[in-house]
């Protein structure tokens, strides 16, 4: 897979070694950056978003320098943006492409639809079980509420 | 988590259940022993059910053992804004068992995760009762001598109703059969039904309740219907007078008939039922008792 990664394909700088985010929906770009917690991170990150794409018309891309993210923690983007694309670069080569798959279980992000669950009334992190991917249905394992696609409400 | 502890019926597996069953037998034959002598129990009822509360007190007092806690949140320091996590916190270093009930649903399952001490719930919002559950079936199973293979008729709030659902899951390990008798907007929910189907447990489903399916049940459980849970009040005033039992009604009934109800009831089941001898409400009630001394003991690893 050592795709030359051309200057311009991506509309943004070429990036010598880290991690590109790519075809995430324009309108969540900037809650990708939160929930990986990009802001927090000393690394030089390029935000590129509201870019032409044939695909999704406007698209957002990151490119984070020197930062490869482990499995589960880019996949907690899988909610919001389930068809990003995740390009590890290294000396300005494509050297791997990775899926996003939403997790079985994963915590935090979503917020428990009912009112009455402990989690909207205590200072605590949720937590889900992912009964279903598509269609997406989540379960709260301390109410017992199920969460459809619909009714989601990200944190 | 704590493996002792008791936050949903599902928490125990079958063999556990069975386990629990025998124990209180064992405690109604000899209510009174001094297995708790030494131990501390906290009650916490963050909200109040006097109902339940004596229930589980009096099942420690038999046992030996002493209680603290509180019957009311307005008493608590939660009232001072004390989160949940601090409050388990400072009874677990006071107390060997904590019975909590909330209003909040989820609150037991979190209390689990923030002690090492087993955390037994006593309700939590609308969530789960399992020690409710487990007087259910020692109440079917004492009246009809086993759990397999039972005629369940389930009447009325089958929508809301958590004593319905739990009993529901419980008797999944049984082979029963149900009967899902409610109005229109009360309907036994769907994941309910489709937990039977995946487990090839057949269920009918009715909104009358008649001599059909009275005369085939060995339990009838009667649950409230409350007007509250009506959008449509003209629906509530259709359906309000269909789903009570009376007397009458159990005239060709099968002898080893049961009538259960989680109580407290308001009028669903008339009060000329309670002198047939197959009203079972007030007994039903008193197994809560041995139930919960079975439940505490076996959580502590005492029997
Ligand atoms: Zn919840």
């Amino acid at each position: 897979m050592n795709t030359k990664y051309v200057k311009g394909e991506l509309q943004v700088k070429a990036l010598e070694n880290g991690t590109v985010i790519d075809h995430i929906p324009a309108n969540k770009l900037f809650k990708v950056v939160e929930i990986l917690q990009l802001e927090q991170i000393p690394n030089e990150v390029t935000i590129g978003n509201n870019l032409a794409s044939k695909r999704m018309g406007k698209k957002g891309i990151i490119k984070i320098a020197d930062r490869f993210f482990e499995e589960k923690e880019i996949n907690r983007i899988a909610l919001i943006a389930p068809n990003a694309k995740i390009n590890i670069i290294r000396d300005y080569q494509v050297t791997e492409k990775k899926i996003i798959e939403l997790p079985d279980h994963f915590k935090g992000i979503v917020k428990c639809v009912n009112p009455k669950c402990i989690t909207n009334n205590e200072a605590m992190e949720s937590r889900y079980d992912v009964l279903s991917k598509t269609p997406l249905v989540l379960k709260c394992p301390y109410c017992q509420r199920e969460i459809r696609e619909e009714e989601l409400q990200l944190l | 988590m704590s493996y002792s502890s008791l936050v949903s019926i599902t928490d125990y597996s079958k063999e556990q259940m069975l386990h629990i069953l025998k124990l209180a037998a064992g405690f109604e034959a000899n209510p009174n022993q001094d297995i708790l002598q030494g131990k501390v129990a906290a009650t916490l009822f963050f909200e109040p059910s006097t109902r339940t509360r004596l229930s589980f007190e009096t099942a420690i007092n038999r046992l030996g053992g002493r209680v603290i806690g509180f019957s009311d949140a307005s008493t608590s320091s939660s009232t001072k804004g004390e989160t949940l996590k601090d409050t388990i916190k400072m009874v677990s270093n006071y107390a060997d068992i904590i019975i909590m009930r909330h209003f909040l649903e989820g609150a037991a399952r979190y209390a689990t995760e923030v002690t090492d001490i087993p955390i037994i719930n006593a309700g939590d919002g609308a969530n789960q009762h399992p020690t409710q559950t487990m007087l259910d079936l020692y109440s079917i199973q004492k009246t009809q001598g086993r759990l397999d293979k039972l005629k369940i008729v389930m009447v009325g709030d089958l929508k809301y109703g958590r004593t319905v659902h739990s009993l529901l899951m419980a008797l999944m390990h049984f082979s029963p059969t149900f009967y899902f008798i409610a109005p229109e907007e009360l309907l036994m929910p769907n994941e309910y039904k489709l937990i039977c189907r995946e487990n090839n447990i057949p269920y009918y489903e009715d909104s009358v309740f008649g001599p059909e399916v009275i005369e085939q049940a060995d339990i009838i459980y009667m649950t409230r219907i409350q007007k509250e849970r009506f959008t449509d009040l003209v629906e509530y005033e259709k359906v309000k007078n269909l789903y009570i039992l009376h007397n009458y009604m159990l005239n060709d009934s099968k002898n080893n008939l049961r009538i259960l109800h989680p109580l407290p009831r308001v009028n669903e089941i008339s009060q000329d039922v309670d002198d047939n001898p197959k009203a079972y409400y007030f007994e039903q009630a008193r197994n809560g008792l041995y139930v919960r001394q079975a439940i505490i003991s076996h959580a502590l690893g005492l029997v």
